[in-house]
């Protein structure tokens, strides 16, 4: 790996002040199991890390029925799959989180470094979707808040300029009958790259949906909200006819690529199949509530 | 800019200092540094848990972690889990069922397998095959391995 200098900021101003100062050439570090990788191959060359989990902001876990889920972008996925809390309130994105790499990976990566790293293929990023998810950014400049489905913009690249860092995701608490769920596709029990991977959140009232998102990952350059699918679903009764109807939009936003992992074809039909299985998943899960 | 960074950890439970360059890995240190060869380099991308060490209580793999990220830190390897001359029971069980050929991933699967039994010490055969799903292996096919933990578990509990 080529040589870099290393700062461990303890609070977010800090931080924020060495990136106003560094600029391009320096990248922040979470959990660093994409980033680290990535600097020894020589894909990414930062002359100056700036570790971001010291920070409190990026390592808090909080919530209330009032204002839902606050998640630090930096806090690793261990943490979110043990926490009763998420578990009980947001299903979805534990199964999404839970399904990133082997326990070793879990103790360091985090939801936010999956974001940011702009792979298609995120696991968390679906479920974070569904969700409706707002992306809170802080820089020196000041704090502004973006939708998690706006963060990336092509494979590897987010709106984040270099001098902002993501600090935390803000996620509604479940109203009513609400849950989530997450799936993907792999041709293996775990430890793998995701084929296709969707999330869906639906409220359910009286056997009817009143509010569905859908997200989808791996089926194009940047992960997706299937608007058109959610949005067809409320007002819908809660039915196998109306998830079909609505996995068939899903699949119509799908533009795969065909790679070893898959084919376009493939992959247009998971998007229907996991469409159908998470919508019907998170339904059940909004009923039992 | 390479300059080197003071580091101070608690390496098994003894206080440690050590120089690094900050793009030098805590694999890198304690192997080539601090002379802890005992943990393994295989693929350095995270894919075969034979740099497996423990990072304040959660199991990590020390190729993805940079030295200077032990800056207060505890970190425990496999060199920790022997006690003087007695073998830790998963140490002793993997010599019994022949649960190793090179030997090049036994410390990650030691650390890992210690790591899994402090937060489960009973079990499935299921949840030892998930749990280690981090840790490669191309000699043993690792049936060996997991009768091995398993065992050590039957042992640990006193059973
Ligand atoms: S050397 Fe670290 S996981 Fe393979
Ligand atoms: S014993 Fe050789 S890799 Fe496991």
């Amino acid at each position: 790996m080529h040589a870099i200098t290393y700062d461990s900021p303890k609070s977010l101003a800090q931080a924020l002040s060495l990136l106003a100062t560094a600029g391009e050439k320096a990248r922040v570090l979470a959990g660093g199991t994409d980033l680290i990788i990535q600097m020894r191959a020589g894909v990414r060359k930062p002359e100056q890390i700036v570790d971001l989990k010291a920070i409190a902001e990026l390592q808090m876990i909080a919530f209330s029925p009032q204002d839902g889920l606050r998640l630090g972008a930096a806090v690793c996925c261990a943490r979110i799959t043990e926490d009763a809390v998420i578990k009980q309130h947001y299903p979805g994105l534990v199964e999404g989180a839970a399904l990133i790499g082997s326990d070793q990976i879990q103790s360091r990566c985090s939801v936010g470094g999956n974001v940011c790293n702009g792979s298609p293929a995120a696991d968390t990023t679906p479920a974070l979707i569904a969700l409706g998810a707002q992306c809170v950014i802080s820089s020196a400049r000041g704090t502004r808040t973006v939708p998690v489905e706006q963060m990336v913009t092509a494979p590897g690249r987010t709106v984040l300029q270099p001098d902002e860092i993501l600090v935390e995701f803000r996620i509604a608490a479940p109203q009513g009958h609400s849950s989530d769920c997450y799936q993907r596709f792999i041709p293996r029990n775990e430890m793998d790259i995701a084929v296709v991977g969707v999330g869906a959140a639906v409220t359910v009232e009286g056997g009817k949906f009143t509010a569905v998102r859908i997200g989808l990952g791996a089926v194009a350059a940047t992960p997706l909200l299937a608007k058109a699918a959610g949005d067809s679903l409320v007002g819908k009764s809660v039915s196998a006819e109306s998830i079909a109807a609505a996995a068939v939009l899903a699949q119509q936003i799908a533009t795969p690529i065909t790679d070893m992992r898959g084919t376009a074809e493939y992959r247009k039909h998971l998007v229907g199949v996991l469409t159908r299985r998470v919508v019907t998943e998170a339904a059940a899960r909004a009923k039992a509530k | 800019m390479s300059g080197k960074v003071q580091v101070e950890m608690a390496l098994n439970g003894e206080a440690t200092e050590f120089l690094c360059e900050p793009r030098q890995s805590l694999l890198e240190v304690l192997r080539d540094v601090l002379g802890f060869t005992g943990s393994k380099e295989g693929c350095l991308t995270g894919d075969c848990g034979a740099c497996s060490v423990v990072l304040d209580g959660r199991l990590v793999c020390s190729c993805l972690v940079l030295g200077p990220e032990a800056q207060g830190k505890a970190v425990e390897t496999v060199e920790g889990m022997a006690k003087g001359n007695t073998l830790h029971p998963l140490q002793q069980k993997f010599l019994e069922h022949a649960a190793l050929q090179c030997g090049i991933c036994t410390p990650g699967f030691l650390v890992a397998a210690k790591v899994l039994l402090e937060k489960n010490p009973n079990p499935t055969e299921h949840e030892v095959r998930y749990a280690l799903a981090g840790n490669l292996c191309r000699c043993t096919g690792y049936d060996k391995i997991v009768r091995a933990v398993l065992d050590a578990a039957t042992v640990m509990q006193g059973r």
